[in-house]
């Protein structure tokens, strides 16, 4: 946050992240060997990083004006149409900044 | 899930792990790591914005590797740091991993455990993607997730410094769009997870769900409640 590279609570959190991380990835190997998940546990697993994004954008969109809706429309086309991530959101940038001048 | 080849079928037991399979790895995810570093300087970017520094930044691309978790922090992220809420949702999102290590059993429980452990720390959507396909399709390679994975961590980490510089360089004049940038990151997000006619049920209520606290509750509550309630709905409607 200040001009110092690292702030310490910041190393603390990327940090825990990283642990957090890292018992995703090396617990299904050690702990899905001894303990059976049911189809319905590991569908509710596979839905959530999806569900996660759906209600970050939800409320961010909704409340949003037209430019907005307009935008995130293009970068959705885009994104669908040309594959390419950085495609979509230059798009999907300038089309807001074009509809907020236009407006 | 259960669509492994049996694996005491096809002499899984012979699964190597080398420096062959490292290179292969690397030199196959290449293409793809390409595709994760796109991801990574729009990352850089948005972590600079939201009031890293480059060298935080790089750090969290180096130990945590999981780009959704990673643009989610950044949403997230404020000034005081809300601890709980970030290393939650991190938690949150990356739950699926377990079931992608899982997956990786049949062949890496012949590796030796230090070979197993230290490869699923390289563990992305894209590279475990590539590194399954591989195994399903015969190859002996333990060492495959590793390289694949050093392609996607290597790539992901450059480009998060190139983006944070990058970031740093652009002052006011790129920033009146880029309040949409992260909001843009996840359209995209969403349209690559998107899986057809399954996925209305549980994103509608995940969004209504989303709506509806964010009204009600301060702070991110929103999130995991949005979050939650859609998985819920994918087990709801299995049961129904």
């Amino acid at each position: 946050m200040t001009g110092e590279p690292f702030a310490p609570l910041t190393v603390g959190v990327v940090l825990a992240m990283a642990v957090v991380t890292y018992l995703t990835k090396a617990g299904g190997l050690w702990l899905l060997g001894r303990v059976d998940l049911s189809d319905r546990a590991a569908a509710a697993l596979d839905a959530l990083p999806g569900a996660v994004v759906v209600a970050i954008l939800a409320p961010a969109v909704v409340t949003a004006g037209p430019p907005t809706w307009l935008a995130a429309g293009v970068t959705v086309i885009a994104a669908r149409r040309t594959g390419s991530v950085l495609a979509a959101l230059l798009l999907g940038v300038g089309t807001t900044v074009f509809f907020r001048t236009a407006f | 899930m259960s669509s492994d080849p049996d694996p005491d079928g096809g002499g899984v037991d012979e699964v190597r792990f080398g420096p062959t399979g490292v290179r292969d790895g690397y030199l196959r995810c290449v293409p793809v790591a390409l595709g994760v570093a796109g991801y990574g300087v729009v990352f850089g970017v948005l972590a600079r914005e939201a009031g890293l520094s480059v060298a935080e930044a790089t750090l969290m691309s180096a130990t945590v590797l999981a780009g959704a978790a990673q643009l989610v922090a950044v949403e997230l992220w404020a000034d005081p740091v809300p601890v709980v809420a970030v290393v939650g949702t991190t938690l949150v999102v990356n739950l699926r991993y377990l079931l992608m290590g899982a997956a990786l059993r049949p062949w890496f429980r012949h590796l030796a455990p230090r070979h197993a452990y230290a490869s699923v720390f390289f563990t992305a959507d894209e590279n475990w993607a590539l590194t399954m396909g591989e195994l399903r399709s015969g190859s002996r390679q333990g060492a495959f997730l590793l390289g694949s994975g050093l392609a996607v961590w290597s790539f992901w980490v450059v480009a998060t410094v190139v983006g944070a510089t990058a970031g740093s360089l652009v002052g006011d004049p790129a920033r009146y769009g880029l309040d949409f940038a992260l909001t843009a990151v996840f359209l995209v997000i969403a349209t690559e997870l998107w899986e057809g006619r399954s996925t209305v049920a549980p994103w509608a209520v995940a969004a209504a769900v989303a709506v509806l606290t964010e009204a009600a509750l301060p702070g991110r509550w929103y999130v995991p409640c949005g979050a939650l309630a859609g998985a819920l709905t994918v087990v709801i409607r299995r049961d129904g």
